[in-house]
């Protein structure tokens, strides 16, 4: 095909070439961006937990007066769920993974040491291994006599008496992989405080903290042996077999009224639920950027059948003329889906460009990463995909002008 | 005039329904899309107290040990109890208010009602005229019974037609977290969007339902919620374990009427946190900050950054429908250059033609425009569907109303001038020979 003629018609309609070429750009260099955006989000979703999500459930209760002893309360009430028939574990928390709500303290490895060396988020609860299914891959365990409760732990803080304190903790892989670098952390001690040095015991495979924004800190996380006590903010985790969650929370939530009646239940529901909540935003936000997609290449498309239509009216008589000297209604056809492709391809070129500078200007606002070059040729594909098959349809109304029409005056 | 080139307008529209159907597409989804994320991010960015705003100060001091000090830092962004107490006896400002969020469960008393946890506010009398809470009946409590520590309680309309029946609830006495309290005034349906005061507690469509002396809430250990930040050997906040010393956890706000009595207060900070680290109680170099509302709100950033990305996106739309519009339209004129030849044969000047076309592309905009709305309503509609805290808040406004029409006019006039110039430079002559 030569692509002369076709440059020269085009420089005939200059003005309208390049509205369609910055039409084009416009729509790759937003679709380029939209995609990687979508690809950022899925990627967020997909966050592991470290938790057996399938299994879990979470209750919190919340008393009409605050109970004498809530440490004794909280005994009674993991007690009364154990007996629940297809409970295979009860814990206590006052946090939960991806719960949002979250305890966090500024880590030192040494207590004088002026900046913190990260922020980590801290667990405080009883049989949490076991009941969310993360794995220990060394050390071990919390055992009964670690833990300390909240109030003394706070009294302790609050005169310097390290006795009150908790003295071990469990932190996740990574954590330890942050701060010890290919060294064993067990017994390695960690400072939450000048007072509260917390010596390693065991490592756990994964566990991800509360409000995981960031994916490099998302398992900075530790386990401390705190005994929090009932009250309104600490959860019961409730392990079952996937199957039975829903039978296991109505009996839960049966025995829990059957054991105090005038308390109320303020959350209900499986991690399922609690990872959808999480994410909901960025679920959303993925659905809109696909739904601005298809509208971008819709209008895009529309855009193009119109322009072209426009042009093989405004040439059917040049397109007559060609017949009538030879040209084939391929070679007519395949005029108008090279002046696309040209077209197309100059957008794209473009678009590309503009793409790298939004991207630029994101990854100022709004801490997005680099656009890798992955995401290119998909602005650019569906680009021409969109160009071709939109002139199909005025193309082929084109190659259909008889020759004939080359003798009629308009 | 007007009413033949509107005439003319009409015709030219009617031969090319389809290409004139695609027109006003593209520019409604445009409008459509751009006036429902303009919407959400005129909302959300808005001002919670319109004319009020502006005299009512957030003051930042810096209490923090010497540890992790770095000269360009931020203050935290809540204060102690003790500074917070200082700050609020030396009255140095026009009205002050201390705070914290919390919630407590309420026991209706009645047979048929389970007890139910209410949100909390625990804060001193100031609070209500300082950010023009309005009263439904009764008043604030006052000084005397916040050092007195009252069991005294301004609760919520709503909670007033849920408890009382909406009747006047003031001398009534209501259970709450094991004690009675007495009602002394109830408010009018009052949030302010942000909740500016607290961010903490939540950014959007968060209210609090009883309002009581923080004194008293500090006497009976009520639950809070928010944040709390420790420092050194800090601790508490979990519970009714109140926080230690060394923690920040509660919001202090100024009301300082003019210009002149914010640069004499922060004044007073500076003052204030240098007479602390005389006493010892401080150990940095006095670091202060005293922001308004609206800067307060842009330093917490309480926009989603995803609600601004939707906006870029949406704007970005905008402008490939735009594109494309003015693409079709400069085809759709160059075509008819013959008719635009004869007319200007016929003695129609080239601002008879221009005008003419413009009022072409003006209603296309108009009829768009119109689209656009019906899209944007429907698109806040799927807003508030979506279980964000804010998405309850998008409704289209008068001015937004207007700003789709302005936007949806300018935008497509915009559109048709280049078009319409375009097509005026037809040389008559040549048009007509060669037809």
């Amino acid at each position: 095909m030569d692509i002369l003629p076709i440059l020269s018609t085009l420089r005939r309609h200059k003005l309208t070439s390049w509205l369609l070429i910055l039409e084009i750009a416009l729509t790759c260099a937003i679709v380029c961006n939209a995609v990687f955006l979508i690809g950022q989000r899925l990627q967020r979703m997909d966050m592991p937990s470290g938790v057996a999500e399938h299994e879990l459930l979470q209750i919190q209760v919340a008393d009409v007066t605050a109970p004498s002893n809530p440490y004794a309360r909280m005994a009674e009430d993991v007690a009364v769920l154990r007996q629940v028939p297809g409970v295979i574990s009860v814990a206590s928390s006052n946090q939960v993974p991806f719960g949002t709500s979250s305890s966090n303290g500024n880590i030192r490895l040494d207590p004088a040491q002026p900046e913190r060396t990260l922020f980590a988020t801290t667990y405080f609860g009883e049989n949490l291994v076991q009941t969310l299914g993360t794995r220990l891959v060394s050390g071990r365990d919390l055992k009964p006599d670690d833990f300390v409760d909240v109030e003394t732990a706070m009294k302790g803080l609050g005169n310097g008496d390290s006795k009150s304190l908790p003295h071990v903790t469990l932190i996740t892989r990574t954590l330890a992989e942050r701060l010890w670098p290919g060294q064993n952390p067990l017994g390695r001690v960690i400072y939450l405080t000048p007072v509260v040095g917390l010596r390693v015991v065991g490592v756990v495979d994964s566990l991800v903290r509360p409000n995981a924004y960031d994916k490099a800190k998302a398992q900075y996380t530790m386990v401390v042996p705190i005994r929090m006590g009932a009250n309104k903010d600490q959860s019961y985790l409730i392990r079952t077999r996937p199957e039975d969650r829903a039978s296991v929370m109505a009996a839960v939530l049966v025995a829990l009224k059957k054991a105090d009646p005038q308390r109320g239940v303020t959350t209900k529901r499986s991690f399922d639920d609690v990872r959808r909540k999480f994410f909901q935003d960025d679920r959303a936000m993925a659905g809109m950027l696909v739904g601005v997609i298809a509208a971008l290449l819709i209008v895009t498309a529309l855009g193009i059948v119109g322009l072209a239509s426009f042009w093989v009216a405004q040439r059917r008589r040049t397109i007559g003329v060609r017949r009538a000297l030879g040209a084939t209604r391929r070679d007519i056809l395949n005029y108008f889906q090279t002046e696309n492709f040209l077209l197309a391809t100059i957008g794209i070129a473009l678009g590309m460009l503009l793409a790298y500078g939004i991207n630029l200007f994101l990854m100022l606002h709004y801490e997005l990463p680099r656009l890798p070059a992955v995401y290119f040729p998909v602005g650019a594909i569906s680009l021409w995909l969109i160009g071709q098959l939109a002139v199909l349809g005025p193309a082929l109304r084109a190659a259909a002008v008889p020759p004939v029409v080359a003798t009629r005056s308009v | 005039m007007f009413a033949y080139y509107l005439d003319l307008a009409l015709h030219s529209l009617a031969r090319n329904k389809a290409l004139t159907a695609l027109m006003v597409l593209a520019i409604a989804l445009g409008i459509g899309a751009s006036m429902t994320t303009l919407t959400v991010l005129h909302v959300l960015s808005g001002d919670p107290l319109p004319g009020k705003s502006a005299q009512l100060y957030y003051p930042q001091i810096d209490p923090q040990d010497i540890k992790g000090m770095m000269p360009s830092k931020e203050p935290p962004e809540q204060v102690t109890l003790i500074d917070g107490l200082n700050l609020l006896h030396a009255a140095r400002a026009d009205r002050q208010a201390l705070m914290s969020g919390g919630s407590a469960p309420l026991d209706p008393e009645k047979a048929n009602v389970d007890p139910f946890y209410v949100e909390t506010r625990y804060t001193t009398t100031d609070f209500f005229p300082m950010f023009d809470a309005p009263f439904l009946f009764g008043h604030a409590w006052t000084a005397a019974d916040d050092e007195a520590k009252a069991r005294e309680v301004v609760i919520a309309r709503a909670l007033n037609d849920k408890l009382f029946g909406g009747a006047n609830s003031v001398g009534r006495t209501l259970r709450m977290a094991g004690v009675d309290w007495r009602v002394v005034g109830v408010l009018d349906k009052w949030q302010p969007n942000p909740h500016f005061y607290d961010l903490n507690t939540g950014s959007y469509a968060y209210g609090e339902q009883v309002f009581l002396p923080l004194q008293t809430m500090l006497e009976l250990g009520l639950d809070r919620n928010g944040s709390t930040d420790c420092w050194g050997n800090g601790g508490g906040g979990v519970g009714s374990i109140l926080p230690s010393d060394t923690c920040v956890w509660l919001q202090f706000w100024a009301q300082l009427d003019s210009p002149a009595k914010a640069a004499a207060y922060k004044e007073f900070l500076v003052h204030y946190s240098q007479d602390q680290k005389a006493l010892g109680r401080f150990q940095r170099a006095p670091n202060v900050r005293l922001r308004n509302v609206m800067q307060w709100l842009d330093y917490q950033m309480v926009v989603p950054d995803d609600v601004r990305l939707q906006n870029g996106l949406a704007f970005g739309f905008l402008l490939v429908c735009l594109v494309n519009t003015v693409g079709l339209m400069l085809a759709k004129f160059m075509r008819r250059a013959g008719e635009l030849g004869v007319r200007r044969a016929l003695g129609a000047s080239r601002r008879a033609l221009f005008t003419q076309l413009l009022i072409e592309s003006g209603v296309i905009g108009l009829v768009g425009g119109i689209g656009g709305l019906l899209l944007a309503l429907f698109g806040l509609w799927l807003v508030r569907q979506r279980p964000s805290a804010y998405a309850a808040l998008a409704h289209l406004d008068l001015s937004m109303l207007f700003i789709t029409f302005v936007l949806a006019l300018c935008a497509t006039v915009l559109a048709g001038l280049l078009p319409a110039w375009r097509a005026c430079q037809i040389a008559p002559a040549l048009q007509l020979k060669s037809n």
